[in-house]
């Protein structure tokens, strides 16, 4: 029995660049940072005090007060991504989804921010005053069952937690349960807002983090000589994956198709990626041959590109392995160059980058890139988008614990 | 203190911290149906009580307890 094709038929977004799909879109066709200082606290005497926060949204005013106090931030992203998107597709949001459709929802660090104060609290003032919606705010789950409950998905649900990897996952398991008929609607996202006091120190301590405090937008480089770290960034982005026979029974607009997902483990170390990339080469053959397609089809690579010197330079070799000769005339960028890095967010805002930029043919630049790095010497589309007619893009996604997620869409 | 005095204190722990309506919170009004508050948002407002009016509450002393009037009864009975 041959499988089942994926479509996608609506997108919601929340991310340092805008607060919806076209204002993101448009920024990132023009190369423009989302990163700036922190603002939501005091950054006292950390070593980073910028990062890619989501602006202009107030949770309170967007479900609120009594509503919006249950969840942890990145659950208020979430559910705002996830309306955005559903509505996209044509559903009405204040009608139950129903169990035909499915959740895959992905995050590196659930509620990070809600453990963070959570635990203040019993410092200052003991066990009897912590607050007692904690844990549904902390756990991992917490979005995943938070979206399933404000639009009725009943459904399986997965929650992932790959780290920077997750949401690549998500929308990978999202489109295998698609293509083996156990429903035919999925919402597939990601979320995370870890732009947090304690998160945004540990980050620091293992030197992942760029220190470049007095140019936050210069900041996030990926693949130049000058990288020095990632950029934290806050946001979440939903897809709604549908089988082709479903969108079209509803004459549903179809954005493009999800048609390869590979999945590998490095097994090698918790942080460092594997030498030469060796877990993400795998990762990318996978997915290309899910997608029974080769290197020679991939118009577009939307790079995990994080800024770190062993990313870009790993994830360079590995591209080179795998391609050959093709890896020089690839078009690749890093968008991570304006948004920051979203961790468990960034494969599914990826995977929403990938769909426009083959639906609009523009590729986004990666803005930053100036100074040559011998060791990234691959095509980056450097500063300035390039517009191209193009049908397929591959999205890479690799995380802390050696987890690597790529996902292949085609506009046909 | 007096019980309008206890109710003002009540409907204003629930309309400033808990950001339940203001309108919907009247004596007769019930916790749970009215007010949403469910099993984890009833801690939430015990914790509430015992910091505005210094006090303890047991969970037994709850079982009673299923409208903001009879939250205020039991509040007035113990400050």
């Amino acid at each position: 029995m041959s499988k089942r094709r994926v479509v996608i038929t609506g997108l919601g977004t929340i991310n340092p660049l805008g607060n919806n799909v076209a204002d993101s879109w448009e920024k990132l066709i023009n190369g423009i940072s989302g990163i700036d200082d922190i603002t939501s606290f005091d950054t006292g005497d950390l070593p980073v005090t910028f990062a890619g926060e989501v602006k202009n949204f107030d949770a309170n005013e967007y479900m609120g007060k009594q509503h919006a106090r249950k969840l942890d931030r990145s659950g208020h992203l979430s559910i705002y991504a996830a309306e955005q998107a559903l509505l996209d597709a044509g559903f009405n949001p204040e009608e139950r989804m129903g169990s035909n459709c499915g959740i895959v929802f992905g995050t590196g660090i659930g509620g990070i921010g809600a453990t963070e104060d959570a635990v203040r609290v019993y410092d200052e003032r003991g066990p009897s005053r912590i607050n007692p919606l904690a844990i549904t705010q902390l756990m991992p789950n917490s979005s995943t069952g938070q979206v399933a409950i404000k639009f009725g998905i009943e459904g399986p649900s997965l929650t992932i937690t790959t780290a920077c990897a997750a949401s690549a996952n998500a929308v990978g398991e999202a489109k295998n349960m698609i293509e083996n008929g156990i429903v035919d609607i999925v919402v597939a996202g990601g979320t995370e807002s870890g732009t947090t006091p304690m998160t945004i120190g540990a980050f620091a301590q293992i030197r992942a983090l760029s220190t470049k405090n007095d140019t936050p937008t210069e900041a996030c480089s990926p693949f130049d000589k000058n990288r020095d770290g990632f950029v934290m960034a806050e946001g979440s982005t939903v897809l709604i994956l549908e089988s082709e026979e479903s969108a079209k029974n509803r004459d549903a607009k179809i954005y493009g198709y999800v048609v390869g997902y590979g999945s590998t483990t490095d097994a090698h170390h918790i942080t460092a990626p594997a030498e030469g990339g060796e877990g993400a080469v795998r990762a990318m053959d996978k997915a290309l041959k899910d997608a029974s397609l080769s290197v020679d089809d991939v118009d577009y690579i939307n790079a995990h590109g994080t800024s770190t010197p062993a990313n870009d330079k790993n994830e360079t070799s590995a591209i080179k392995t795998l391609f050959g000769t093709k890896a020089y005339e690839v078009d690749i960028s890093s968008t991570k160059s304006m948004t920051g890095h979203l961790l468990g967010g960034a494969g599914a805002f990826e995977s929403m980058v990938c769909i426009l930029s083959l639906q609009n043919g523009v590729i986004p630049p990666t803005i930053n890139l100036n100074n040559k790095d011998e060791e990234c010497d691959l095509n980056y589309t450097p500063n300035n988008a390039v517009n191209k007619d193009m049908n397929i893009a591959m999205s890479n996604s690799f995380g802390f614990g050696g987890h690597n997620g790529v996902l292949v869409f085609s506009k046909t | 203190m007096e019980t309008n005095e206890v109710f003002d204190k009540v409907k204003g722990l629930f309309v400033e911290d808990l950001g339940i309506d203001e309108s919907k919170v009247t004596m007769e009004a019930k916790l749970e149906e009215d007010l949403e508050i469910d099993s984890l948002g009833i801690v939430e407002v015990v914790m509430a009580f015992e910091d505005e009016f210094d006090i303890e509450i047991d969970d037994e002393e709850l079982a009673d307890v299923s409208t903001v009037g009879e939250a205020v009864k039991l509040l007035h009975s113990k400050i």
